[in-house]
C-alpha cells in the first residue's frame, strides 16, 4: 500500500515537473518573439536575511557557508534560464571589496564556502559549455581561492556558448582605478619604446582595462532584496542599463521574477538603443 | 501571444499609475499621515537626472521650488546633452532660492539651495583627462616601483584629479530619474556608489505628492555598505 501511494507521489510530481517545464518553455518562446538582453547582471542580494528565515548557521565550524549554498544554486539555476532564453552573457556580483569589512569569522567562512562553490562550478559550466571569467582584484584573495579562479578561466576559455562573469574582491571604482593605472602603464612603456602616437590617454584605451571588458554592457541589472542601488557594481557599464529591482530574496528567484525583468526590459528596449546612439554621437 | 502579454503588462501599469496618481494627490493634501513628517536632514546631497528631451526649464523650475519647500539644500541637475548646463544662468536667474554649487563647498546648511549643473561629459570623459593627470604626477615621481604606483593610483587621488578636470563633486544620497525608463543615463559613475536610485518617470508628469513619497522612502533605508 505504502508503495503505491510512494509510486503515486513520484509520478504526481513528475508530471508537475513535466508540466511546469512546458509552460516554460511556452512562456520562454513567447519571449523571444521580442528581444532577449544580450547581458543580464545580477545583484544577489539577500543571502544573510534567507538564512535567517530558514535559520541556517553561520559558524563556519559547522558548514558555516551553508548560508550561501542556496544562493550558489539560485545562480545556477539562473545561469540555465538564461541560456535557454538565449542570454549570452551573465554577470554576478559575488563579493565585493566592501565585504571584507565584515567579521573576519564571516569572511573566511564566506571564501570557504566560495572555495567549495569554484570546484562544484568547475563540473557544471563544463557540462553547459560555459565560459567562466572573473572579474575583480584578485590580489585580494587567498592563493588558493585565486589559483583555482585562473584555473576555471583557463579550463573553460574554449567554451563560447555563454559567458558567466564572477565579480569577486570587485567594486566600480577599484575597476576604474585599475583600468587607469594599466593604461598609465601601457603609455609610460609606448613613450619608452617611442610607440606613442597619441598625445594622451584616450577614454577607448581605459574602457579597454576595464575588468568587464570581457562583456558588452549589461541590458538589464537585476538587484535582489528590495534595495534600490547598485552598490560600487558596474557603474560605469550601466549608463543605459534597465535597473530592475525586485523585493525577492536571491535564494528565492525564480523564473516568474527572471520572465517580469525581461517583459519590463522590452518595454523600455527602444528608449535604451536610442540612447546608445546619442552617446556615440557625443 | 507576444503582444497580448505586453498590452496585459501595459494595462497592469496603466493601473499601477492611477493608483499612484492617487496616492501622490492624497499625499500633496497631506492626507497621509506617515508622509507628513520628512527627516529631510538625511538627504544631503540630490541628484536629479533628467531626459534631456524633457529638459523644459519650468518644469525644471517648478521642480526645484518643491525641493526649496522642502527644506532640500544641495541639488545636482543632470541630463545627457547639457542642455540645462547650458540653460544654468537662465534658470539660476528664474529660480531665486539657489546659487551655483563651488566645488570647494562644504556640504553645510545654507540659506540658499547650491545647484550643481553636470552632463555626459563630466563622467566618463572626464576619468579619461583625470588619467592623464595621473599619468603627468606617474610620469613626474620618476618612479616605476609598485610602491609609488600604489601612492599615486589611489581613490583619493583620483577623487582630486577629477577636480581638477571639473569632474567630480559629492556623491548624491539619492537620485530621481525623471525619464521614460528606469536608467541613470551616464550619471558620473564615480560618484553614485551607494546612492539610492528611484525611478520618477517622465518631467512631465511630475507629482508633488510622488516627490514626497521617493524621499520619504529614501529617508526610511538602512544601509550595511558592504558589511
Amino acid at each position: 500500500m505504502e508503495k503505491e501511494v510512494m509510486s503515486s507521489l513520484k509520478m504526481a510530481g513528475n508530471i508537475l515537473c513535466s508540466a511546469s517545464s512546458f509552460i516554460r518553455k511556452c512562456i520562454f518562446g513567447v519571449l523571444r518573439v521580442g528581444p532577449i538582453p544580450n547581458h543580464i547582471a545580477f545583484i544577489m542580494d539577500g543571502n544573510r536575511r534567507y538564512a535567517k528565515k530558514q535559520k541556517l548557521s553561520h559558524d563556519g565550524a559547522a558548514g558555516g557557508g551553508g548560508r550561501y549554498d542556496a544562493g550558489f544554486w539560485a545562480l545556477m539555476v539562473m545561469l540555465l534560464y538564461c541560456q535557454e532564453l538565449g542570454v549570452k552573457y551573465i554577470t554576478a556580483y559575488a563579493f565585493s571589496i566592501d565585504n571584507f569589512k565584515r567579521k573576519p569569522e564571516e569572511v573566511e567562512s564566506l571564501m570557504t564556502s566560495m572555495l567549495e562553490k569554484f570546484h562544484l562550478l568547475d563540473i557544471l559550466v563544463k557540462l553547459l559549455a560555459v565560459r567562466v571569467h572573473y572579474a575583480g582584484n584578485l590580489e585580494l584573495l587567498s592563493n588558493e581561492l585565486r589559483a583555482s579562479a585562473m584555473e576555471l578561466t583557463e579550463a573553460t576559455a574554449a567554451y563560447s556558448k555563454s559567458v558567466l562573469t564572477i565579480c569577486i574582491a570587485y567594486t566600480s571604482r577599484d575597476e576604474i582605478l585599475h583600468a587607469v593605472r594599466e593604461s598609465c602603464e601601457q603609455k609610460r612603456i609606448d613613450l619608452e619604446f617611442g610607440n606613442d602616437d597619441d598625445d594622451e590617454i584616450k577614454l577607448m584605451k581605459v574602457e579597454k582595462n576595464m575588468y568587464m571588458a570581457v562583456a558588452p554592457d549589461p541590458d538589464i541589472i537585476i538587484r535582489t532584496g528590495g534595495e534600490n542601488r547598485l552598490s560600487n557594481f558596474l557603474l560605469w557599464q550601466s549608463c543605459w542599463s534597465h535597473l530592475h529591482s525586485m523585493w525577492v530574496l536571491w535564494p528565492e528567484i525564480g523564473v516568474w521574477n527572471l520572465v517580469f525583468a525581461i517583459l519590463n526590459f522590452q518595454r523600455n528596449k527602444t528608449y535604451c538603443l536610442d540612447m546608445k546612439k546619442k552617446e556615440k554621437e557625443l | 501571444m507576444w503582444h497580448l502579454l505586453h498590452v496585459t503588462i501595459h494595462l497592469c501599469y496603466f493601473a499601477i499609475n492611477i493608483a499612484n496618481a492617487l496616492e501622490s494627490h492624497l499625499i500633496s493634501k497631506g492626507l497621509l499621515r506617515r508622509y507628513k513628517s520628512l527627516h529631510i536632514s538625511k538627504l544631503q546631497y540630490l541628484a536629479i537626472v533628467i531626459e534631456s528631451e524633457d529638459c523644459r526649464t519650468s518644469n525644471v523650475i517648478e521642480l526645484l521650488q518643491w525641493l526649496a519647500d522642502l527644506g532640500v539644500k544641495h541639488v545636482c541637475l543632470y541630463d545627457m546633452e547639457g542642455i540645462l548646463k547650458k540653460s544654468k544662468d537662465f534658470i539660476l536667474e528664474k529660480f531665486d532660492g539657489a546659487t551655483l554649487f563651488q566645488e570647494n563647498d562644504v556640504l553645510l546648511d545654507q540659506p540658499l539651495m547650491t545647484l550643481e549643473f553636470a552632463s555626459f561629459s563630466d563622467g566618463k570623459e572626464a576619468v579619461a583627462k583625470a588619467a592623464n593627470v595621473l599619468f603627468m604626477k606617474y610620469l613626474k615621481s620618476g618612479s616605476t616601483s609598485s610602491y609609488q604606483g600604489e601612492q599615486i593610483f589611489t581613490e583619493s587621488q583620483m577623487g582630486e584629479a577629477l577636480k581638477t578636470v571639473g569632474g567630480n563633486g559629492p556623491e548624491p544620497d539619492l537620485l530621481l530619474v525623471y525619464g521614460p525608463a528606469r536608467c541613470h543615463l551616464g550619471f558620473p559613475a564615480w560618484r553614485i556608489r551607494y546612492t539610492e536610485i528611484q525611478h520618477m518617470g517622465p518631467l512631465k508628469s511630475m507629482k508633488y505628492g510622488s516627490l514626497i513619497k521617493a524621499i520619504y522612502k529614501f529617508t526610511m533605508v538602512q544601509q550595511n555598505y558592504g558589511k
